[in-house]
């Protein structure tokens, strides 16, 4: 009885140790064929759906769709427009993300105060926002696409150029930048590799999948949240939906991303 | 009301590739909001027609996550032949949604 407990227990011992030594290697494969299966099982084009129905529905004091809004490449054109964003808009003098620029056409076009446009812009998996379901509506429509956002522009340029300074800018309780983590290669957080989103490489694979879907929190992510979210991380303050430091962030990640394919909405952890 | 339903059908040689996404809140009934559990909300059949006919008669569970995905695969189909997809949960609500293979 004894023998054969001993015995085992050391199967059991054998077995651990042939289990225990995962090489790096193996671990980033394995992670890699993690995320595939996630994506291909991704819930994503539901909140696409969704956002195609928000984007037609007659709403606001004016009674109107979203279909005359301007991303752009004209009132209405939703193809392409993302991979081309953030950009300068003649009529409000600013360079804007995608959920700034819908913050102006809920406004300009359906009557909204401002207030009221971004009351709830991140939802929660009960109840998504209104601007998550438009986000992936509109990224959906740039699938496949080459990204190609401009900094002709003076006002782009210094949208950039913005960006790029508080991308490096070390501040807050921790002395923490965005480059603290996003700067130098092979770093992650638990199972997370962290891409150096200063870079072309690590920006294309990264900037091209967003907004989306989250299957830990079963909810889409949009750009600003992930902005946001990484201002809380660095202990920094909150920042102002749509402001011109968040969108100086993104103008700074989608030109480093330029030339990738947008492939979003993505799939997330 | 439930929120909206995807299928998609590809023919793929000697089988169609059926793929579903379904919203719903898949609660399980032991999760806890603000301290109270919330009640139990999720599918408990999802029936597959082919042409009419049912090809996959399934009964799920608590299990299942939010928003599922399903994917079947059914032996022959040609192009053009009708997929419908419906569900039902444990409040007697329900949906569905139709396609053709492409």
């Amino acid at each position: 009885m004894l023998a054969l407990r001993t015995s085992a227990v050391l199967a059991a011992v054998a077995l651990a140790i042939a289990a225990a030594p995962v090489r790096a290697q193996d671990e980033k494969k394995e992670i890699q064929k993690y995320q595939r299966m996630t994506a291909e099982s991704s819930p994503v084009e539901l909140w696409e759906l969704e956002g195609a129905d928000l984007w037609k529905a007659k709403r606001g004091p004016n009674k109107v769709s979203l279909e005359r809004c301007d991303l752009g490449m004209g009132p209405g054109v939703l193809k392409g427009a993302y991979a081309r964003m953030p950009r300068y808009f003649n009529d409000t003098g600013r360079v804007q993300d995608l959920e700034s620029r819908l913050v102006t056409c809920m406004t300009t076009l359906q009557g909204f105060t401002e207030k009221e446009a971004t009351k709830r812009v991140f939802g929660n998996a009960d109840k998504p926002s209104d601007m998550e379901y438009l986000s992936a509506y509109v990224a959906g429509k740039s699938r496949g696409i080459r990204m190609q956002v401009s900094t002709k522009n003076p006002k782009e340029k210094a949208s950039y150029e913005m960006g790029k300074a508080m991308f490096h800018y070390r501040a807050g309780p921790w002395d923490f930048s965005c480059a603290s983590c996003h700067g130098t290669p092979n770093k992650r957080i638990r199972m997370q590799q962290l891409p150096v989103l200063s870079s072309a490489q690590g920006a294309r694979g990264t900037y091209t999948t967003w907004p989306g879907y989250r299957v830990s929190v079963s909810q889409l992510k949009t750009m600003e949240w992930r902005i946001n979210d990484c201002f809380r991380q660095q202990r920094f303050p909150e920042p102002t939906y749509g402001s011109d430091a968040v969108v100086a962030l993104t103008m700074y990640m989608a030109v480093n991303a330029n030339g990738a394919v947008y492939r979003g909405p993505g799939t997330k952890r | 009301m439930p929120g909206p339903m995807k299928i998609r059908a590809t023919l793929k040689g000697d089988y169609t590739d059926i793929r579903v996404l379904m919203s719903h809140p898949m609660e399980t009934g032991q999760r806890k909001a603000q301290g109270k559990l919330v009640p139990a909300h999720f599918i408990e059949n999802v029936t597959v027609k082919v042409n009419g006919k049912t090809v996959v008669e399934a009964q799920t569970s608590q299990a299942v996550s939010r928003n599922p995905v399903f994917a079947f695969r059914v032996k022959g189909g040609s192009k053009g032949d009708k997929v419908e997809i419906g569900w039902v949960d444990n409040k007697g609500e329900s949906n569905k949604t139709e396609a053709a293979v492409a």
